[in-house]
């Protein structure tokens, strides 16, 4: 698999981000593609391969007018596009393929052309989980959360935490779609949703969409853009039902596909500068930052309690704002991706001084799959 | 009883004799015949060791709450608040279920309390397995 062998020169969200009304699911993937293409100076010409999740991207090839050496339609959640990003790296290794694109568009809030997900009856979820009451992720991603709360000793204040110090980070971003600070009592004086998760500690639900192109490093030189290499990927799988997790406390994808890409990257924990964590509920950074290995079990909630992952702290994390904060159409890893992109190019909104190495990790369905890119600026 | 409009599973041939066994009011798993592993959801062969030779066999109905949520938005077939709970069972699987004949609250909702199983037909062919807080 490749160090440094394969770069992202395009990358871009859509136009809009919040409330879309003016496109459906496939414009939107249209307009963050055509986008992406601008900002490296590309055309559907130019592009040989292509990738997506929530359409087929045979569908997106067509729309484009793209004729494809190579196509990955992987769709396993979130995390979609992470993995999207490793199949694309080790085509481009294999040269399978010279220029590929990466899609994402999703109609969450505004639902034009995005049709509504429903569980079969006959399939093993429809069967074993959906008869006992849950509606969707805010319901079920947060089931393992009393357990793991109950093994470490954390509290519902220090969960409260993640979403502040998140709204820290959205606070300096303009396009975030919450921007007002807010405190760990304003947390937990929110809506109860499914205790112990109230309304703050749930992710948004907007429109929008993102796209990256990778190439090769030695042809990245030629673009206008700053090159952001791919140093290590990893991914993995678990389960579809939030009932059969291995370990309540811990994702055995995340502890799979996080020390995979450390491993492939040849870095340790401290050469991090910047660490992004898919984070549908409040939950996920805990868990991201122990599986991944930057803590020891239990300790993550201390950790960003402590302000070591606010604005200004040693391990600055999801400063985009996240999904909590910034945008969530349902399957944020695109823009976990391109807040990991805009760091390593030195143009984010909240940018980390200096910042050379990017951890990007995702997750897919509910604990169901991971991804974890690591990102450098460094030439190889 | 049954609840209208609740969700209802469609049984396949892997699952029939579960939802067979419930319909009899017996909460039934699988073990492997040649390694001994129990485990659930129902498929027929091992998720360990990938053997086909496995067995149906009666549960205890006895096991522990495992974790939840309690949930307030309003699902049909069911009255906000209401947990949605993980039980572990005494052989080892867990399973997703509903906490009944008892307070929908945190502090009725204790982790690691004992639960038992208990059988609510839904229509003439589905009973769903339930727990309630266990009884001495």
């Amino acid at each position: 698999m490749p160090h440094n062998t394969v770069a992202v020169v395009g990358a871009a969200e859509t136009t809009k981000l919040g409330v879309i009304t003016d496109l459906s699911q496939i414009g939107l993937h249209a307009d963050a593609a055509l986008n992406a293409m601008k900002d490296c100076g590309l055309t559907p010409k130019d592009i040989d391969g292509i990738a997506c999740a929530n359409e087929t991207p045979v569908q997106l090839a067509h729309y484009l007018g793209i004729t494809p050496t190579w196509i990955d339609g992987t769709a396993v959640g979130g995390c979609s596009f992470m993995i999207h990003v490793r199949h694309a790296a080790a085509a481009i290794e294999a040269g399978l393929a010279k220029t590929i694109l990466i899609t994402h568009g999703e109609s969450g809030k505004s639902r034009i052309g995005n049709p509504p997900r429903s569980v079969h009856p006959q399939s093993l979820n429809g069967q074993f989980e959906q008869p006992f009451g849950p509606m969707g992720p805010p319901s079920m991603f947060t089931i393992p959360v009393l357990r793991y709360m109950k093994t470490f000793g954390v509290t519902e204040e220090q969960i409260a935490q993640v979403c502040v110090v998140q709204r820290e980070w959205a606070g300096k971003n303009p396009r975030a779609t919450f921007r007002n600070p807010i405190t760990t009592e304003d947390v937990l004086n929110s809506r109860m949703i499914a205790y112990p998760f109230r309304l703050l500690m749930c992710c948004l639900v907007t429109d929008g969409g993102g796209a990256l192109i990778l190439t090769s490093a030695e042809r990245a030189k030629d673009f206008p853009t700053k090159p952001v290499y791919i140093l290590g990927t990893g991914e993995s799988a678990e389960t579809p039902m939030i009932s059969q997790m291995e370990d309540f406390t811990s994702s055995r994808a995340f502890r799979v596909a996080g020390p995979t890409a450390f491993k492939e990257a040849g870095i340790t924990h401290k050469d991090v500068d910047h660490l992004m964590i898919y984070d549908a509920f409040a939950h996920l950074p805990l868990y991201g930052l122990e599986d991944l290995g930057f803590l020891p079990r239990g300790e993550a909630a201390g950790f960003i309690a402590a302000r070591n992952t606010a604005p200004g702290g040693k391990l600055p994390l999801n400063t985009n704002g996240g999904g909590l904060s910034y945008m969530h159409s349902g399957m944020y890893g695109m823009y976990a991706l391109q807040e990991s992109v805009r760091q390593m190019r030195g143009i984010a909104p909240a940018q980390v001084p200096g910042a050379k190495i990017s951890v990007c990790h995702g997750v897919g369905g509910m604990f169901a799959a991971s991804g974890t890119i690591i990102f450098s600026n460094q030439a190889p | 009883m049954a609840q209208p409009g609740r969700a209802l599973p469609q049984p396949t041939p892997e699952t029939q004799h579960f939802w067979d066994g419930t319909k009899a009011n017996q909460l039934l798993l699988q073990r492997c015949d040649d390694c001994s592993q129990v485990y659930f959801p129902p498929r027929p062969f091992c998720p360990v060791c990938a053997s086909r030779h496995v067995s149906v066999i009666p549960a205890s109905g006895k096991g522990i709450l495992y974790s939840y949520v309690i949930h307030h938005r309003p699902v049909p077939g069911f009255t906000p608040p209401y947990a949605i709970a993980v039980v572990q069972l005494a052989e080892g699987p867990r399973m997703m279920t509903n906490i009944v004949e008892c307070e929908q609250t945190p502090e009725a909702l204790q982790l690691d309390m004992p639960v038992e199983v208990v059988f609510e037909p839904q229509t003439d062919t589905i009973t769903l397995p339930l727990f309630r807080p266990a009884k001495g």
